[in-house]
């Protein structure tokens, strides 16, 4: 299928009220799915879930940021945008796939970290970092999946994998669309410009080599027909761990720097 | 006989000494009667005055932003650096002239071709691989070129098995560059985890300002994290923390100060102190037990 909509039109369906979260994608994918809270320091950020599953018959971890689906929930997990808290919790859900030898499943989901008083007093940036350090090392398999908004660090903390797809109109960039259009032009009108200098549909980014796989909506977006994209998103997940299953510890962790080690060159 | 020996010999010492001129950097040469303004206290400072105090106000300490010309000039033992990857340079963006513009601007500006000088010197005669981030240049920021060669200075401290340091001075990621900009955050801690693995040591030196992409990866990666004075340090903006919280921030909030109450930094080091410190810190990693 060919790219037809504009940049801006896919921004505005990434951010659809209808758009489904990331405990849709969950409740599909995975069964027998239990939950684990905290990050054994501080506090559970609910802007970032996590637990242990099965997907098909192997058990997995899945981290995912997890937007609400209601006011109430929404305000509760600060709309997906994580504490440092959230990653710390993310790092230690992640060493203890490591050690029993699980894959690692992240959904992808935030319009960054949360800029609060609080996240910077507790380490914002070290937390980030911290993670960016240590998915690169994980020695297991991870299948980052971005579902529709990816924004700066706070996304990109949690995308550092072995494979990384992107729902067909979800977008990823390094700011919001308004905010390039406020700081580089002067002018939130230009937004639609922006949208489309920024080079941040699944289209982009896979040709420049970013992502790895594109997983298509209908038309209207996955609201629309999750089942369609749920489908091919299992087969993705599913055929990649078999891949990734097979290989040994040490070339896994080396082909995954080499694949992040040539982006953006 | 003796007399002509003695003579040939003086020729080659001038020689010499003529050959190796340009090995020891020297501040620009700026007229006497120049004075700089200090940020903090507004007092005039005779600019031979804040070369001597290395870029510091004699009265009240404010520390000035250094070029990275000036900060390796300080670090460094005389005539031990050699620059790496000097000619990486941006490639054009012919779909965002206003860009392109804008980094030639300050490539005219500060004579440097990105916002990072990478290479290998001594401080107190330890050898080690130093980047240093130039905020005069697009506000620092990190794009492609800024992050391949400290990518690239990483992966060569790994491999020659040298300690490494990176001085921050940055904004955070080049929005300009989009998507590419932050892959760099992903690449570069990728690249100290493995110098980090070899049990090899890095330590960070964040000076003003360190924010957003920058602080959030390899400025807070360091072995030994080392902060300059009243340095902004970050992940988010002030403006746009206090639009979010709707309240005031107070006056010290994100300063080094800061940072070290909150257990974020090691230590905060006046200029004047720092290659001492930095040259001590060296020194005690290079002893390794039962190797």
């Amino acid at each position: 299928m060919e790219n037809k909509l504009t940049a801006w039109q896919r921004v505005e369906l990434a951010r659809h009220k209808d758009r489904l979260k990331a405990q849709d994608y969950i409740h599909y994918l995975f069964d027998d799915v239990l939950e684990l809270h905290g990050d054994r320091l501080y506090k559970d950020d609910h802007a970032i879930v996590g637990g242990i599953g099965y997907f098909h018959d192997m058990p997995v971890t899945i981290i995912a940021q997890s937007k609400g689906k209601t006011l109430e929930e929404n305000m509760d997990r600060r709309f997906g945008m994580s504490n440092p808290e959230g990653f710390r919790k993310a790092m230690r859900l992640a060493k203890q796939a490591e050690k029993f030898n699980r894959p690692i499943i992240t959904l992808v989901d935030t319009a960054g970290a949360y800029p609060g008083k609080e996240a910077e007093e507790r380490g914002q940036a070290q937390a980030i970092a911290e993670c960016l350090s240590l998915f690169s090392d994980i020695k297991t398999p991870v299948i980052a999946i971005v579902l529709s908004e990816g924004g700066s660090g706070g996304a990109l903390a949690l995308s550092i994998s072995d494979r990384l797809c992107m729902l067909e109109n979800a977008v990823y960039s390094v700011l919001s669309p308004e905010g390039f259009a406020s700081i580089l032009w002067k002018d939130e009108s230009l937004v639609k410009e922006a949208a489309e200098v920024m080079k941040l549909t699944s289209y982009d980014l896979n040709d420049k080599g970013i992502i790895d796989f594109i997983v298509k909506e209908v038309e209207g977006g996955i609201q629309n027909n999750p089942l369609y994209s749920f489908k091919q998103l299992d087969q993705y997940i599913f055929n990649e761990l078999q891949v990734l299953n097979k290989k040994d510890k040490e070339s896994l962790v080396k082909e995954r720097y080499s694949k992040w080690r040539h982006l953006g060159i | 006989m003796e007399h002509l020996f003695n003579q040939r010999k003086e020729e080659l010492k001038e020689f010499q000494s003529w050959f190796n001129r340009n090995k020891k950097i020297e501040p620009k040469e700026i007229p006497e009667n120049i004075f700089k303004q200090c940020g903090k206290c507004h007092q005039s400072i005779p600019i031979h005055t804040l070369i001597d105090h290395l870029y510091t106000c004699p009265h009240c300490q404010y520390h000035f932003r250094l070029s990275a010309r000036e900060r390796l000039r300080q670090l460094l033992d005389d005539g031990t650096f050699k620059e790496l990857y000097k000619n990486d340079i941006t490639i054009d963006r012919e779909d965002f002239p206003s860009y392109q513009k804008k980094l030639e601007t300050s490539q005219k500006q500060t004579g440097l071709n990105e916002a990072v000088v990478c290479g290998v010197g001594k401080i107190n005669n330890t050898k080690c691989v130093i980047c240093v981030m130039d905020s005069h240049f697009m506000m620092g920021s990190m794009g492609r070129v800024v992050g391949e060669k400290i990518t690239k200075s990483v992966e060569y401290a790994t491999r020659k098995k040298l300690s490494l340091i990176i001085t921050c001075a940055s904004g955070g990621a080049r929005m300009q560059e989009g998507m590419d900009s932050l892959v760099q955050m992903s690449k570069i801690s990728s690249a100290i985890k493995r110098h980090s693995n070899e049990k090899l040591l890095y330590i960070t030196l964040l000076t003003h300002p360190t924010t957003g992409g920058v602080s959030a990866s390899f400025g807070m990666l360091g072995d030994i994290i080392i902060s300059e004075p009243q340095a902004l340090i970050g992940f988010a903006g002030r403006r746009v923390i206090e639009k979010t919280i709707k309240e005031k921030l107070p006056e010290d909030f994100q300063t080094a100060e800061f940072l070290l109450e909150q257990g974020f930094v090691d230590m905060i080091v006046n200029r004047q102190d720092m290659k001492q410190v930095l040259g001590q810190i060296l020194k005690m990693h290079e002893v390794t037990y039962g190797k």
